[in-house]
Parts: C-alpha cells; sequence; structure tokens
C-alpha cells in the first residue's frame, strides 16, 4: 500500500507516493530521477549508493525510504551550485580520479562529509574515511589525490569555513 | 522488500503495544542496517515493522559519576565512536565502535540494535561484555534488567519477549586503576566482520601493580560473544608479567570454541586468539598502570 512521503533532497520539497518497503535509493533515483546515486551491491558494503542525510554520509540502500522523511538529504546533484563546481568535482576532473565513474558520486560525497567535519586530515585518515567506499578501476590512488588538492582549495579559498 | 505494515510509534509505550499486538510477524526497525539487508535476502520476512527512529529520549550517553554509564538503544555507533565522556574510562566501547563497519553505517547503525542483531562477533558487544553491561527491556508489563551475557542467547538469537523492547545499556564503573582495550583482527581494513575480537580490562592495585581484576571477552570465536572467565582467574590477584600473559593467552584460546568460516578456520583463530588476547592484556595493563 503505497503512502504518502514528502522528501527534501537537494533543498527542495518533494512529495512521492511509495510503500514503505522501498529503499531511499530506489526512490531517490525512480521516484526522483536523481539517478547519480548509484546501486551496485544493493546491501551495503559497495557505497555507491552514499547519500548526505544532514551532512552525514549514510548508505541510501540500507535505509527505507521513510525513514528519510524530515531531514536533509544531498545528492551529487546537489553539490554543485550557480557558482560552479564543488572543489572536490573539480579535483576530480583535474586529476583524472574517475574512470568508469560508477563509485564517484559516493567518493565524492563521503569526501565531502569528511572535510566537511574535519577540513584538515591526513593522507591517511583520508584513505581511513573513504573505507565502505568500493573503487574497482582506480586503485584509488588519484582519488586520494584529488580529495588531498581539494582540501587545500577548500582551505585556501575560505580558511576554517565549510564549503 | 515486503509487503509489510510500517508503523512509526513516537513511545515506548506505542512501541512495545505493538509488539503485544503483531507479536512474531513483526520487526523492530532502529537504524535499519542489520534489519534492511536481511529483508532484502528474505532472511527476515515481517508482516509489521515498527520504525523506532522517531521515539525521543532514547539518544544518550549519560555518565553517572560512581554508578557508571547509561547509553540509550538510539544512539549510533559512530556518537559513541566520538564521544569524549568515554574517554579515558569506558575508552575500549570507542574503540569497538570505531572499528564497526564503516563510517556510513556507523551513522545509521544504533548500539541497540546492533546488540538484538545477536552478531557472535559483534565489536561492541564484546567491549560491552568485559565491561560487565545491563541490558534494559521495557514491556507492556513493566521492565527488567538482563545482563548482556545473559541477553545475547546465540547468533541471532536473544532473550527478547516478543513484546520486549531494549531501551537502555547500563555499564557499571570500573574501579580506579582500570584500562580496557579492544583488538579487532580482520582479513582486510575495514567493512568487515571480526576474524577474532578480544577485549581486555584490567584493574591493578595503586600500590604494588598486581592485578586485582580482569576481564576478558572474546568474540567472533563462539556462539556469542563470551568471557573467557579461566582465562581471567590466571591473571587475577597475580602481577603481571610476560609469562603470565602468555598463560592467560594460551587459556583463552582454550576457552573459545570456533568455527571455519569464510574468514579464517577454527585453526586459525584458536592461533590468533593466543596473539591478540596476549596483546590486549599487555595494552590493558600498560594502560591501566598510568590510569586514575
Amino acid at each position: 500500500m503505497r503512502q504518502n512521503l514528502e522528501l527534501k533532497v537537494n533543498g527542495q520539497f518533494y512529495e512521492v507516493f511509495v510503500e514503505p518497503w522501498k529503499s531511499l535509493v530506489e526512490v531517490l533515483r525512480e521516484e526522483l530521477g536523481l539517478t547519480g546515486v548509484k546501486v551496485a551491491c544493493d546491501t551495503g558494503d559497495c557505497g555507491s549508493c552514499t547519500v548526505l542525510i544532514d551532512g552525514k554520509a549514510v548508505k541510501s540502500c540500507l535505509m527505507l525510504a521513510p525513514q528519510a522523511r524530515g531531514k536533509e538529504i544531498t545528492t551529487i546533484e546537489g553539490l554543485a551550485t550557480e557558482e560552479g563546481l564543488h572543489p572536490l568535482q573539480e579535483a576530480f576532473i583535474e586529476h583524472f580520479a574517475v574512470q568508469c565513474g560508477y563509485c564517484t558520486p559516493g567518493m565524492i560525497l563521503k569526501a565531502k562529509a569528511l572535510l566537511d567535519e574535519s577540513p584538515d586530515v591526513t593522507e591517511d585518515e583520508i584513505r581511513a574515511g573513504l573505507s565502505g567506499n568500493l573503487c574497482r578501476c582506480t586503485g584509488y590512488v588519484k582519488i586520494v589525490e584529488a580529495i588531498m588538492a581539494a582540501q587545500e582549495k577548500i582551505k585556501q579559498a575560505s580558511p576554517g569555513k565549510k564549503v | 522488500m515486503g509487503p509489510f505494515e510500517y508503523f512509526e510509534p513516537l513511545s515506548i509505550e506505542e512501541t512495545v503495544s505493538l509488539l503485544k499486538k503483531y507479536g512474531d510477524k513483526a520487526k523492530v526497525l532502529a537504524g535499519g542496517t542489520d534489519l534492511v539487508p536481511q529483508m532484502k535476502e528474505k532472511t527476515t520476512r515481517p508482516e509489521f515493522v515498527i520504525s523506532i527512529g522517531r521515539i525521543a529520549n532514547l539518544d544518550y550517553i549519560r555518565l553517572d559519576g560512581e554508578k557508571g554509564l547509561k547509553i540509550g538503544a538510539l544512539t549510533t555507533i559512530r556518537s559513541i565512536e566520538q564521544s569524549p565522556q568515554l574517554q579515558p574510562k569506558y575508552g575500549l566501547i570507542c574503540q569497538s565502535a570505531s572499528q564497526t563497519a564503516s563510517i556510513a553505517v556507523r551513522n545509521v547503525a544504533t548500539v541497540g540494535g546492533n546488540l538484538c542483531n545477536a552478531s557472535p562477533s559483534a565489536d561492541i558487544a564484546t567491549a560491552l561484555m568485559a565491561l560487565s553491561a545491563k541490558t534494559k527491556l521495557v514491556s507492556p508489563a513493566g521492565e527488567r534488567i538482563v545482563p548482556l551475557e545473559d541477553f545475547i542467547l546465540g547468533p541471532g538469537a536473544t532473550a527478547l519477549k516478543t513484546d520486549e523492547l531494549l531501551t537502555e545499556i547500563q555499564i557499571p564503573s570500573p574501579p580506579a586503576h582500570t584500562a580496557g582495550v579492544y583488538i579487532k583482527y580482520t582479513t582486510r581494513g575495514g567493512e568487515e566482520l571480526a576474524l577474532i575480537g578480544v577485549a581486555a580490562l584490567l584493574t591493578l592495585s595503586a600500590g604494588d601493580g598486581t592485578c586485582t581484576e580482569a576481564k576478558l571477552a572474546l568474540g567472533a570465536v563462539a556462539p556469542t560473544p563470551i568471557r573467557a572467565r579461566r582465562a581471567e582467574g590466571v591473571l587475577k590477584g597475580k602481577k603481571i608479567d610476560q609469562e603470565l600473559i602468555e598463560k592467560a593467552a594460551l587459556t583463552a584460546s582454550d576457552e573459545s570454541s570456533p568455527i571455519d568460516d569464510i574468514r579464517g578456520s577454527a585453526e586459525y583463530r584458536r592461533e590468533m586468539l593466543k596473539v591478540f588476547t596476549r596483546d590486549a592484556i599487555r595494552q590493558a595493563a600498560e594502560l591501566a598502570k598510568s590510569a586514575a
């Protein structure tokens, strides 16, 4: 039995009419057309379904859609602004941190959550922070480089300020 | 998944009344990081899902001085990991939390849900067992306190009656000069179940450094996390030295009953238990020396 559900995604309110057993990732992709968030393992291991909920990284394949009501959901589509791409997005491009691209939205959002919480992390802390997000293409080298570079850019742009 | 009817009670009373009404056909949804995969795999097929995430006042970490620590069942594993209140006295709880799954899972997973899932390798359960934690279970008839050791009964099995909800974990305050560690041995770095887990909590006397109290809990080497009581007996009342540590580690390994699984063989687990129990005791003893 479908129920009304209001979700706030990337600053916008949406009303969907879905069964309560739909996962958040299913609703984001199929009801809202936000296909930047991916489904790969669907068991909460690979991290390609990563979104931000109230600024924290969450695996959206592990959450029933109604659990997300009343929260601020951010998908990769919500990162860029009118001024342009987020420094993380730019850095991933500049440092060739994208191959097939499937892990990329999850990686960028995970990295954003990491840097928002701790604007000054070491490479080891970045690697530990990416635990739970898998990449089968890159070997993580360029991903970590991109995040290190983005961290610098963010610090220079507005020292001590969350982007 | 599904079909199921979905409830979002706003109180414990409403929840346990729903549990009483629907009994075995209902499942409690806290964070969902264990229940949702199980529903997808159809290892559990509830007709009624009672989502308790919106119940107020179940997310807390409360220090009560001498009386100890109380943790609300809806406290996320990430909150526990990052709680400054738990340092240094209850630091091994943070260590166990920090090594559970991954950050994105810990942001959502709750300590209550983790305990009710009753995994034999549950990191937090192992650490809490070394701290002699108790669980508070609430039903329409009232409430009862059950020691964690008696709460987790087997893989996926707990002492919860069908109309009961775990609402709080209570940990007695360790005596002075006590310190603990939790070591998790895994085949890879993160987002992995323990091959073995060891929690060691030692109390050293202020005078001559004799071990006055020793608690050892082992995870992933039995149907539930277990206390290695014979190994504890080896340490208690004695001065901790290399030889004693080795003896305790061998004893702990003897007390275990691991199985072969995809992460390792029973034989390998018994061997590694010797290594990591030794490490855990040594580290806990070092910390206890300088503990207030």
